[in-house]
């Protein structure tokens, strides 16, 4: 169990009744969740640079010219969808064939590694029968995939 | 030898014996205030200088900027490259990285207004960009943070989940307005967290006299080691339903703006809730890469990504985060905060009046 003593400041006491829980610093499930958004973050990161350098060499072919993306980033989303001919929510995935849309895989990624951090502390928290914190973070996980997945969305402007 | 104990030239080891044996003091001593100084004064020129290009290079882009609808026009206005807009995003954004962390300001809250306020995008863009920004900056630092046991998971885990819930309502809300009233509504916004990061004190270790009964109930507190003292510090809050209810108002902001939420994650959690200043700010960063992820995925799939403003910014703030924190040691933060305070008070007002078409 936790120490919840009063003093803010003294060195860590060990008792019978309040054994901490684990060794100061992190726990486990704290190490589980950092050493995959680590992995993730690193992963993503790279992907990012080398996505984006393929786009600017012209190795695959962009859905929108470089040199003709100024003429949408002055546009609100909507009409820059719009403009483009290009459908909102996941049809990014389709376009992979083009190399302004094989960015969105790396960032899209980076976006999403938080869910797998959640979805692996999940087991060790249940393991632990900490039950509340394990349906909260079932509850996290629900929020994030519901606004990844592009069903939550606003009329546009 | 004036100029020497101001710091103005380099320690030589000639002068020091000279001085030493004439102010009858210990020349080690004297070596390491003297080195200490002319440090300090070499990084206040740097960042004086990058300030100065940064603040050059928005003077330099500023008249195109005079409507809302520039955007589409600015290359052809200015007869600029394709790729000269993208290539100074990543020179502005690196010098903000640098001075977000001399700062201590997340790059967040720099980066929408003043990306916003001074570029050719539209704030839907610059918004989907700010929250990647600050995102990617709080998936850098959260391994290392939580490994520390500096951010707390515990405390973490039911704040994001307020504050990510908030802030994809935000991010609707901030999609369905106008730019115009996006521009107003952020600048008045920005002005109001100038007015917090001038007023709001910090409190190392807050007094918590007793832990609430839900802080008891979900078992939030913890041990950190704090290196200034060499000691352990046990740690426990309060006032947690009232820092939930804050939470949604802060994932709100975070989601209709795009800004990161540590200028007010830190004092709501230190202030409000009792954790001790440093678990406060680490536990911040760390929220971020959840209640931005929420927020960023909104923009992502209404189409508010485009990878030419999106790549050049994270790697610009990345790259400049990792010279800051170089630059950190040598440098005096409060100065430079300031500095960071009169930029962002300067991009409120530059938000508001770009908002009346001024």
């Amino acid at each position: 169990m936790r120490d919840s003593s009063a003093s803010a400041i003294r060195a860590p006491k060990q008792t019978k009744k309040a054994a901490p829980q684990h060794a100061i610093g992190a726990t486990e499930e704290q190490v589980i969740y950092a050493n995959i958004l680590n992995i993730g973050m690193k992963i993503g990161l790279v992907g990012i640079i080398a996505s984006f350098l393929v786009y600017l060499s012209g190795l695959m072919s962009p859905m929108i010219p470089v040199t003709e993306v100024s003429n949408y980033w002055g546009m609100k989303s909507h009409d820059y969808l719009v403009a483009a001919n290009i459908q909102s929510g996941w049809t990014w995935v389709g376009l992979y064939r083009y190399g302004d849309f094989i960015n969105f895989f790396p960032i899209a990624f980076l976006a999403g590694v938080t869910v797998f951090c959640y979805l692996a502390i999940i087991p060790t928290l249940l393991r632990k029968k900490d039950s509340v914190y394990a349906v909260i973070a079932m509850l996290e996980v629900l929020v994030l995939v519901a606004a990844a997945s592009g069903l939550i969305s606003t009329g546009g402007h | 030898m004036s100029l020497l104990a101001n710091g103005l030239v380099r320690p030589n080891r000639i002068k020091l014996d000279a001085c030493s044996a004439m102010l009858a003091c210990d020349r080690k001593e004297l070596e390491h205030n003297v080195k200490e100084g002319w440090y300090m004064r070499r990084g206040i020129i740097i960042i004086s200088l990058i300030l100065l290009t940064l603040t050059l290079s928005l003077l330099a882009t500023g008249p195109v900027f005079a409507s809302a609808e520039a955007g589409a026009n600015a290359a052809k206005a200015t007869g600029l490259a394709w790729w000269a807009w993208p290539a100074i995003l990543f020179g502005v954004t690196f010098v903000m990285g640098i001075v977000a962390v001399l700062a201590g300001v997340g790059g967040g809250v720099l980066f929408t207004p003043i990306i916003g306020g001074f570029f050719p995008f539209s704030m839907d863009f610059v918004r989907a960009a700010g929250l990647l920004v600050a995102l990617s900056g709080a998936l850098a630092a959260g391994p290392g943070l939580l490994k520390k046991g500096m951010a707390d998971l515990r405390l973490a885990i039911p704040v994001a989940l307020i504050a990510s819930s908030g802030a994809i309502v935000g991010a609707m809300i901030g999609l369905a307005m106008p730019d115009n009233i996006v521009q107003i509504s952020l600048g008045v916004a920005i002005l109001a967290i100038v007015g917090i990061m001038l007023k709001a004190k910090k409190s190392e270790f807050p007094d918590v006299p007793k832990a609430d009964n839900l802080s008891t109930a979900l078992k939030i507190t913890g041990i950190y080691h704090e290196t200034s003292t060499g000691q352990d510090v046990n740690w426990k809050i309060h006032r947690t339903p009232q820092g939930l209810i804050t939470f949604i108002f802060i994932g709100v902001m975070a989601g209709m703006f795009g800004l990161g939420a540590g200028w007010a994650n830190v004092p709501v959690l230190n202030l409000m809730m009792g954790a001790p200043l440093k678990v406060s700010v680490a536990t911040s960063k760390f929220l971020l890469s959840i209640t931005d992820t929420s927020a960023a995925w909104i923009y992502i799939n209404q189409g508010a990504l485009i990878p030419m403003i999106v790549v050049p910014s994270i790697i610009g703030i990345m790259l400049g985060s990792f010279i800051g924190v170089k630059l950190l040691a040598k440098t005096k933060p409060a100065m430079i905060k300031n500095i960071v305070i009169v930029l962002l008070a300067f991009s409120g007002i530059r938000a508001i009046l770009k908002g009346f078409g001024i």
